[in-house]
C-alpha cells in the first residue's frame, strides 16, 4: 500500500520507478504481484488519435477602440463568440468557410479547426476576422488582425470528450465505398478500422476508474493539464468481459491544458475524407501504483481487450445495435481479423507508434522529477448508461 | 551480352515538349521496356511522367542522353509521391489501401509504418486516405 504523498515524494527525489503500460506485464511475470507492487510507483499509460470532440477558448485582449466580438473567424474557421466581448471558442470539427463540404462527394476537409488548432500551436500566424453591432462600451464594428499563440492572453484546450476507454471496429458491409469518422471503409467487408491504444491506453488500464478521476493530473501533447469532468458520453455500466474490461466505448474524460505549454508534434489536424475535419491529439496518463489491485489492472494486455466489429454502412448509422462479432487487439494489431469466415485486413486510425512514444516521454518526465502525481477530488461516475435521444412530438 | 535491369524514373516535360513522342523512340531506338505508371502531358501544360524502364545499363544510359535532347528534366529518384516523415502519425491506415506493400509496418512492436519505393506504383490511394497529409502527390 502507497499513498500519493509516498509517490510523490519519491518522484521529487528522482528515485521512482516508472514503467510504461507496455512493460510492466512481463515485469509483473518476472517479480510477483507482491514484490512488484511494492517496487512500482507509476504506470504511464497513453493514446493518440482523433478526438473530434476537442477545441479550446481563447481570450485576444482588447483592441482600441474596444470591440465586442459577435461573429469571428481565424483562417477563415468560425468560431463561438456567444460569450465575453474578447473570448472565443474553437472547435476542432469546424469547417473552413466555403469549405465545399460534400458537396462533391467524397469532399477532401483539407483545412478546419483542428487545423487551426495546430498552427497555433506550431505558433504560426493566423488571421482574425471580426464583427460586432457595436455599443457604447464596446464601439468597433469590425476588426482583421494577425495574431500569434503568444500574443494571445489565453489560449486554453478545453476538450469535451477525450481517450474513449475502448471503441468500435468499423466495417462496410455494402456494395460502394464508404467515407466515415472511421476512416475510407471498401465494399464488401474488404477492410476494417480500429481506433484505440490498446493495452496502452489509459482508461482500458484502469477498467473502473479507480485512480483517474476528476484533478487527475495528465499530460495533454506535452502540457500539464487534467481531467475536469466526466467526458461527454461517459458510461461506466456497460457490457464487460468478465475481468471487468468495457467490450465497447465506456468511460471517457474532459481534459484541458495550457496550449502555450504544448507541443505541435501531439496537435495535429485530421481530414477525413467525405467526413470532415478534426484534430487528433496526445494523452498521456500516469496510474499511480497504490496497491496490487491496481497494478494488476495495468497488466491487461491486448489479447484480453475486446472490440465489437460494426457495419457502419447500414447497422451504426441506423443504430440497430447489431454487432458481428468481438475481436481483440492482438488480433486487430495482427493487421487481419476473421468475419463470418473471411479474412479482413486491419488499419489502424489511432497511433500506437506515438502512444508508445508519448508512455516513454510522460515516464522519463516523472523519473526525472518534473511530473508530480495529483489526487483526484472526486470520482467518475461508474453507475451512468449511455442515453438515446428520444425524438417527441411537441407537449400539449 | 549486359544483363538488363530496371530503374524508376520521372520525367518532367517542359510546356514545349509536349508534343513528341519521345516515349515511342525509347521502346524502337533504345530497346527498352517501358512501364508507366502515370502521367500527366496536356498541351500547353508542363507535363510529368513516371515509369520505369528495363533495359542495359548501355541503352539506358543512351535512351537518358537522347531524352535530354528535348530539354526534359529526368529525375532518377522517380519521385511522384512524396511521403513527408514529419507529418506521418504512424497510424498506419494507409497499409491497408497500400496495394503493393510499399508501405508497410516495419517493426511489429513499434507499429512504426515505413515506405519503400521501389515499390509504389504510384496508384495514389494513400493520399486520398491519409488523414494527417503525410502523402502528396508531385503532380
Amino acid at each position: 500500500m502507497k499513498t500519493y504523498e509516498q509517490i510523490n515524494d519519491r518522484i521529487e527525489s528522482g528515485r521512482a520507478v516508472v514503467l510504461t503500460a507496455d512493460e510492466i506485464m512481463d515485469y509483473v511475470d518476472k517479480k510477483g504481484l507482491t514484490a512488484a507492487a511494492e517496487d512500482v510507483d507509476v504506470v504511464t499509460t497513453a493514446t493518440f488519435g482523433p478526438m473530434c470532440s476537442s477545441g479550446c477558448v481563447l481570450n485576444f485582449g482588447h483592441s482600441k477602440p474596444k470591440i465586442r466580438i459577435s461573429e469571428a473567424w481565424i483562417e477563415d474557421v468560425l468560431v463561438y463568440s456567444g460569450i465575453a466581448a474578447v473570448d472565443v471558442y474553437l472547435g476542432a470539427t469546424q469547417l473552413r468557410h466555403g469549405d465545399p463540404a460534400n458537396m462533391y462527394h467524397p469532399g477532401e476537409f483539407r483545412y478546419g479547426g483542428g487545423h487551426v488548432i495546430e498552427d497555433l500551436v506550431a505558433g504560426k500566424t493566423l488571421q482574425l476576422f471580426a464583427l460586432s453591432y457595436g455599443t457604447d462600451c464596446y464601439p468597433l464594428r469590425e476588426l482583421r488582425t494577425y495574431f500569434t499563440i503568444n500574443d494571445l492572453n489565453q489560449a486554453i484546450m478545453v476538450n469535451p470528450r477525450n481517450c474513449y476507454q475502448n471503441y468500435n471496429v468499423a466495417i462496410n458491409d455494402s456494395d460502394r465505398t464508404i467515407y466515415t469518422y472511421m476512416g475510407t471503409l471498401e465494399p464488401y467487408r474488404k477492410n476494417a478500422n480500429y481506433c484505440s491504444a490498446g493495452q496502452l491506453s489509459p482508461l482500458l488500464n484502469d477498467p473502473h476508474y479507480d485512480v483517474i478521476g476528476v484533478g487527475t493530473k495528465v499530460w495533454l501533447a506535452g502540457a500539464h493539464g487534467h481531467v475536469y469532468a466526466e467526458g461527454t458520453q461517459h458510461a461506466g455500466v456497460c457490457e464487460r468481459t468478465p475481468d471487468g474490461v468495457p467490450m465497447e466505448g465506456a468511460g471517457t474524460l474532459a481534459l484541458t491544458a495550457d496550449m502555450k505549454q504544448m507541443c505541435p508534434e501531439f496537435v495535429r489536424g485530421v481530414s477525413l475524407r467525405g467526413y470532415g475535419a478534426s484534430l487528433a491529439l496526445g494523452v498521456g496518463i500516469p496510474i499511480p501504483i497504490l496497491n496490487e489491485e491496481i497494478l494488476k489492472r495495468t497488466c491487461i494486455r491486448d489479447r484480453d481487450i475486446l472490440a465489437p466489429v460494426i457495419d457502419y454502412s447500414y447497422h451504426y448509422p441506423e443504430k440497430t445495435g447489431k454487432i458481428l462479432r468481438y475481436v481483440s487487439y492482438e488480433q486487430l494489431r495482427s493487421g487481419q481479423i476473421e468475419v463470418e469466415g473471411r479474412k479482413v485486413v486491419v488499419g489502424s486510425l489511432s497511433s500506437y507508434h506515438k502512444a508508445l512514444e508519448i508512455a516513454h516521454l510522460l515516464a522519463d518526465e516523472i523519473k526525472r522529477g518534473d511530473f508530480r502525481l495529483a489526487e483526484p477530488i472526486a470520482h467518475l461516475p461508474k453507475d451512468i448508461q449511455m442515453k438515446s435521444l428520444v425524438t417527441k412530438e411537441k407537449p400539449s | 551480352m549486359s544483363t538488363a535491369v530496371t530503374k524508376k524514373l520521372m520525367l518532367f516535360f517542359p510546356r514545349c515538349e509536349c508534343e513528341k513522342p519521345i516515349i515511342y523512340h525509347l521502346v524502337k531506338d533504345h530497346n527498352l521496356v517501358v512501364n508507366v505508371y502515370r502521367a500527366k502531358v496536356t498541351p500547353e501544360e508542363e507535363g510529368y511522367l513516371v515509369l520505369d524502364v528495363t533495359g542495359t545499363e548501355e541503352d539506358i544510359e543512351k535512351a537518358m542522353d537522347f531524352v535530354k535532347t528535348f530539354n526534359v528534366s529526368i529525375n532518377p529518384t522517380g519521385k511522384g509521391v512524396i511521403r513527408d516523415e514529419e507529418r506521418c502519425t504512424h497510424c498506419g491506415h494507409c497499409v491497408t489501401h497500400c496495394p503493393t506493400g510499399a508501405l508497410h509496418i516495419v517493426d511489429e512492436a513499434t507499429r512504426e509504418v515505413g515506405y519503400s519505393e521501389a515499390k509504389c506504383i504510384e496508384c495514389l490511394a494513400c493520399i486520398r486516405v491519409c488523414p494527417y497529409g503525410a502523402c502528396t502527390s508531385a503532380f
